[in-house]
């Protein structure tokens, strides 16, 4: 049985198997919605999330499943003290597949060991996000028609940003990338992952704090949010939250084939003037991830685009 | 010099980090084993100038692993008739299960009842590491680490 739980838990080749299967879907959703019939999807968030949730459910619903769950910690049994290798052999008597948001880093991974159905990791605390690099896969192939051959500037909070680390990790498994990586000194990229998805693989890479300063060189801005809830120290927090704020001026020395991205949700990051430009990609990226995690149930209950196991 | 009896048939762990010897006596449980058991410590060596041994008397299943993870220095010699029959060097271990804890409080380690605290070996440019397979965090720790 798979999971998936870390990005890396897919080959480059069944990613583009995945990704060409979402295009599909993009292109004709009608026909992929009885795939699903008679499975359920458990979703089992034990933080809050509005867009990881519903895109699952969305994603779900489309294929003709059903869909059963929770959205918080307080109305589930961990609030009871349960524990999630009991939660995950409990759901796996009630569904077919089932995405997992946790605040506790490899919790999915956790459950995964003990799950008799396919889990898929929604977001482990400040850990990976795989199922957004997908999207986030999705929207660059289709915006840039290739994932190689890309100068990809990752800005923001990079120390806590899950959406980055398991971007980082799955980018860096093809030709021809370079990172250009914006951070204030205290939010870096862990450097576990700079000596093992970069260094160790002879990736090129620059650490930079002014955004402007490299703007120009970039194929794709992949803009984070610093996050409240990943913060033990609320001074920090309020010191760094407005680091980085993309404006149209910022924007001047961009190429006008760039394209920007955020895994939202954006507060104040990225000014509203900028949604109009049309290197904005941040809501086309919501849409992808729909068709992404249709595409991942499909691939992990081994179902065809008929309904059939493949 | 200290004299101890050589042994018959037993096991001799040397070369063991000075002042280490006690703390490798609680990890490998011999406080639990009713043989005779011997811990040497500030012993001479050419090597390290000082070293700890500990030598037990008898033949018990002993957590290799957990002393190559602790120091891959430390050598194990078997006895059988007062003669070594085998000499074990050690390696890192590739994965170390509930040896060491992860101290990463955004870990589902630290929250999750009975969970197996599994570290594997990581090579990068500055050398191997532990780290936690749930949340890849580092082991900070010495590898004479608590248990």
């Amino acid at each position: 049985m798979r999971h998936l739980i870390d990005p890396l838990d897919f080959t480059t080749q069944e990613i583009n198997s995945l990704l060409d299967t979402a295009d599909e879907i993009a292109a004709d959703r009608k026909a992929f919605s009885q795939v699903c019939q008679s499975k359920t999807l458990a979703t089992l968030f034990y933080e809050p999330s509005t867009r990881t949730r519903l895109s699952f459910e969305s994603a779900m619903l489309n294929l003709g499943g059903r869909v059963l769950g929770f959205a918080s910690q307080d109305s589930s049994s961990a609030a009871k003290g349960e524990s999630v290798a009991d939660t995950i052999r409990t759901v796996s008597c009630y569904a077919d597949i089932c995405a997992m948001r946790h605040p506790k880093e490899g919790a999915p991974f956790q459950a995964s060991r003990y799950s008799r159905i396919p889990v898929i990791n929604a977001g482990d605390g400040g850990h990976q996000h795989p199922t957004q690099t997908l999207t986030d896969l999705m929207t660059i192939r289709r915006r840039r028609g290739r994932l190689g051959n890309l100068t990809i500037g990752l800005c923001g909070d990079l120390k806590f940003g899950r959406t980055v680390h398991s971007l980082l990790k799955s980018l860096a498994r093809y030709e021809g990338i370079r990172f250009i990586l914006i951070s204030p000194e205290e939010l870096r990229v862990p450097e576990y992952l700079i000596e093992e998805a970069l260094w160790a693989k002879g990736i090129p890479f620059v650490e930079a704090e002014d955004m402007e300063r490299v703007m120009d060189q970039l194929d794709i801005l992949y803009m984070t949010r610093v996050q409240r809830e990943r913060f033990f120290n609320e001074e920090d927090y309020v010191r760094l939250k407005d680091t980085y704020i993309l404006t149209p001026e910022k924007l001047r020395a961009a190429r006008p084939d760039m394209s920007i991205l955020h895994p939202l949700p954006r507060v104040n990051e990225i000014s509203i003037e900028v949604d109009e430009d049309p290197r904005a990609a941040y809501f086309e990226q919501a849409q992808n991830g729909v068709y992404v995690r249709m595409a991942l149930i499909m691939m992990l209950l081994g179902l065809s685009r008929e309904g059939a196991k493949c | 010099m200290l004299n101890i009896d050589s042994l018959e048939r037993g096991i001799v762990i040397d070369h063991i980090k000075a002042g280490s010897a006690m703390r490798l006596y609680q990890l490998l449980n011999l406080d639990r084993m009713e043989c005779c058991v011997a811990i040497i410590k500030n012993a001479r060596s050419s090597k390290l100038g000082k070293k700890d041994i500990i030598k037990i008397d008898g033949m018990v299943d002993l957590d290799v692993e957990v002393l190559g993870f602790i120091d891959p220095n430390i050598t194990i010699a078997v006895i059988d008739q007062g003669k070594i029959i085998e000499k074990k060097r050690l390696v890192p271990p590739e994965v170390l299960r509930n040896v060491i804890r992860c101290r990463n409080p955004r870990c589902i380690t630290s929250v999750e009842l009975g969970v197996d605290h599994i570290f594997r070996l990581s090579r990068g440019q500055e050398g191997q590491r532990y780290r936690c397979v749930y949340c890849e965090q580092e082991y900070q720790g010495q590898g004479t680490g608590e248990k």
